[in-house]
C-alpha cells in the first residue's frame, strides 16, 4: 500500500488537502465539523478530553485539540475550513493561523498581504476597462 | 423558453458577510471593495433575472468529508443557511425552483454530467455572501436561487477544463427549459489566496488580472491550467477560481464585458467582480 505522488507535492510551504490528509485526519475533522451545532460546542467546552474520546481523536491529534494548537492540527492534516470552526469563535482568526504557520505576527502577516498588492492602481491602469470609482 | 442573460463573478469570503451584517461597507478598509459592486448591482436591477444559479463550494456545512460529491445541484423548493460554527445569525431561507432544478439535473445527466441531486441542502457563506453583496440582505430575497456546489476543498477536485464543459452543458440545460424566465449564473470564489501552510498570505495580482481578462475573452487559456499549476501560481484556495469557468461556459462565446472590478487584499484574498452579458438578448 502506497500513497500516490502528485504534481503539487513539491509546492513549498503548502499542504494540499487530498486523500492522504483526509484519511489520516478524518476523526479530528469530524470533531471539528460537529462544532456547527451549538450544543456540541457547549459539550466540548464542558469536557474537551471526553469530547475527543467520543470522536476517537487520540494521540497527537488529541493533544493538538486540547492545547488548541492550530498549527499542529494543520500540519497533521486537519482541513483549514474545519479548523476555522474551532479557531474563529475562540478569537483566533484565519490570519492569526496563517501568521503562526510561518512564525510571524499577525500584523506582519497583514503587511505581507498588503505588499502583494503594491502598485495595484498602476497595474490596473495598464490594463483596459477596470472600474476605478 | 428560459434564457441566460449573463454571468457575474464574486469572491465569497466570510468577512464580506460580517462587513455587511455590521454595516461596514463605507469604512476605509471595505469602501473600494463594495463600491466596485455597484455597477453589477445596477446591471442586475436593470435586467431583473428571475433566478440565479450560484456556483460555489461548500466549506463543511452541508457536506462533511464522509461523502464529497464533485458536482451537486440543489433540487429543493427552499435552501436554508445555518450556523457554520461561528455562532452567526443565519440569513433568511432562499426560494428555489424544484421543477427547474430537476429539469437541469435531467439535462446534465443526459450530457454525461452525472451530478449529485440534493433535496435538502444547507447553503453556507460561499452561496450567501455573493447574493448579499449583489442584492443586499433581505427577509424575502428578491431573486430565486439554486445552489450548484463544486468540490474544490478535498482533492481530487475537478479540472478547470471540466468546469468549463459543465458550464456548456448547463447552458443547453437552461435553454431547453420550456418556461419563460431569465437566468443569471454566478461564478463565485477566489481569486488567488492561500490560507494554510508557511506560504499562507500569497496573492498573485498579475495572475488574477490576466485570469479576469481571459475568463471573458479566452476561457480556454484558464481551462488549460492543471490544478497543480493553479495552486502553485494562485495558492491552494485560489483553486476556487475554476468555478468561474462553470459560469463562463454557460454563456455565449463572445460576451459583452459590462463591468470589471478587482481589489486586493480583502481578508486574505484577491477579489474580482466580472459582469458578462449575453448580447443576443
Amino acid at each position: 500500500m502506497v500513497w500516490s505522488k502528485h504534481d503539487y507535492d513539491d509546492i513549498p510551504g503548502t499542504y494540499v488537502f487530498d486523500g492522504k490528509h483526509a484519511h489520516d485526519s478524518y476523526a479530528i475533522n469530524k470533531l471539528l465539523f460537529s462544532f456547527c451545532e451549538e450544543a456540541n460546542r457547549a459539550e466540548f467546552d464542558a469536557d474537551p478530553a471526553a469530547y475527543c474520546d467520543k470522536f476517537g481523536v487520540q494521540g497527537k491529534f488529541k493533544e493538538f485539540i486540547l492545547k488548541q494548537d492550530f498549527l499542529g492540527m494543520l500540519r497533521a492534516g486537519a482541513n483549514i475550513y474545519y479548523m476555522a470552526k474551532m479557531a474563529i469563535p475562540r478569537g483566533t482568526s484565519v490570519q492569526d493561523c496563517g501568521a503562526r504557520m510561518q512564525g510571524i505576527t499577525t500584523p506582519e502577516f497583514q503587511a505581507k498581504l498588503l505588499k502583494n498588492r503594491e502598485g495595484l492602481e498602476e497595474r490596473l491602469a495598464k490594463r483596459e476597462g477596470y472600474w476605478n470609482g | 423558453m428560459a434564457k441566460i442573460i449573463g454571468g457575474v463573478t464574486s469572491s465569497h469570503i466570510p468577512a464580506v458577510g460580517n462587513a455587511i451584517a455590521n454595516n461596514l461597507q463605507q469604512e476605509p478598509y471595505w469602501k473600494r471593495f463594495f463600491d466596485g459592486y455597484k455597477p453589477a448591482q445596477e446591471w442586475l436591477q436593470k435586467h431583473k433575472p428571475d433566478l440565479a444559479i450560484v456556483v460555489y463550494n461548500d466549506h463543511g456545512l452541508n457536506f462533511f468529508l464522509d461523502k464529497v460529491p464533485t458536482f451537486a445541484l440543489g433540487c429543493a423548493d427552499t435552501y436554508e443557511n445555518a450556523d457554520e460554527g461561528w455562532a452567526l445569525k443565519p440569513v433568511s431561507p432562499f426560494t428555489g425552483d424544484a421543477q427547474f432544478s430537476w429539469h437541469i439535473a435531467e439535462k446534465l445527466v443526459e450530457q454525461e454530467f452525472d451530478i449529485c441531486t440534493c433535496q435538502e441542502m444547507k447553503v453556507d457563506h460561499g452561496f450567501v455572501n455573493p447574493i448579499r453583496a449583489l442584492y443586499g440582505t433581505h427577509d424575502v430575497w428578491p431573486i430565486k436561487a439554486i445552489p450548484l456546489a463544486v468540490n474544490v476543498v478535498q482533492h481530487p477536485v475537478p479540472t478547470a477544463a471540466r468546469c468549463l464543459k459543465l458550464g456548456r452543458a448547463l447552458r443547453k440545460a437552461v435553454e431547453s427549459y420550456p418556461e419563460d424566465m431569465k437566468v443569471v449564473i454566478m461564478g463565485t470564489g477566489g481569486m488567488s489566496h492561500q490560507l494554510q501552510g508557511e506560504r499562507a498570505g500569497l496573492i498573485n495580482v498579475d495572475f488574477d488580472l490576466e485570469t479576469m481578462d481571459r475568463v471573458a475573452s479566452d476561457p480556454e487559456w484558464f481551462a488549460n491550467f492543471s490544478n497543480a499549476e493553479i495552486m502553485r501560481i494562485a495558492g491552494t484556495e485560489g483553486i476556487e477560481t475554476i468555478m468561474w469557468l462553470v459560469m463562463r461556459g454557460a454563456l455565449q462565446d463572445n460576451v459583452k464585458v459590462v463591468h470589471k472590478h478587482y481589489h486586493a487584499p480583502i481578508s486574505n484574498t484577491g477579489a474580482g467582480v466580472l459582469v458578462l452579458e449575453n448580447t443576443f438578448l
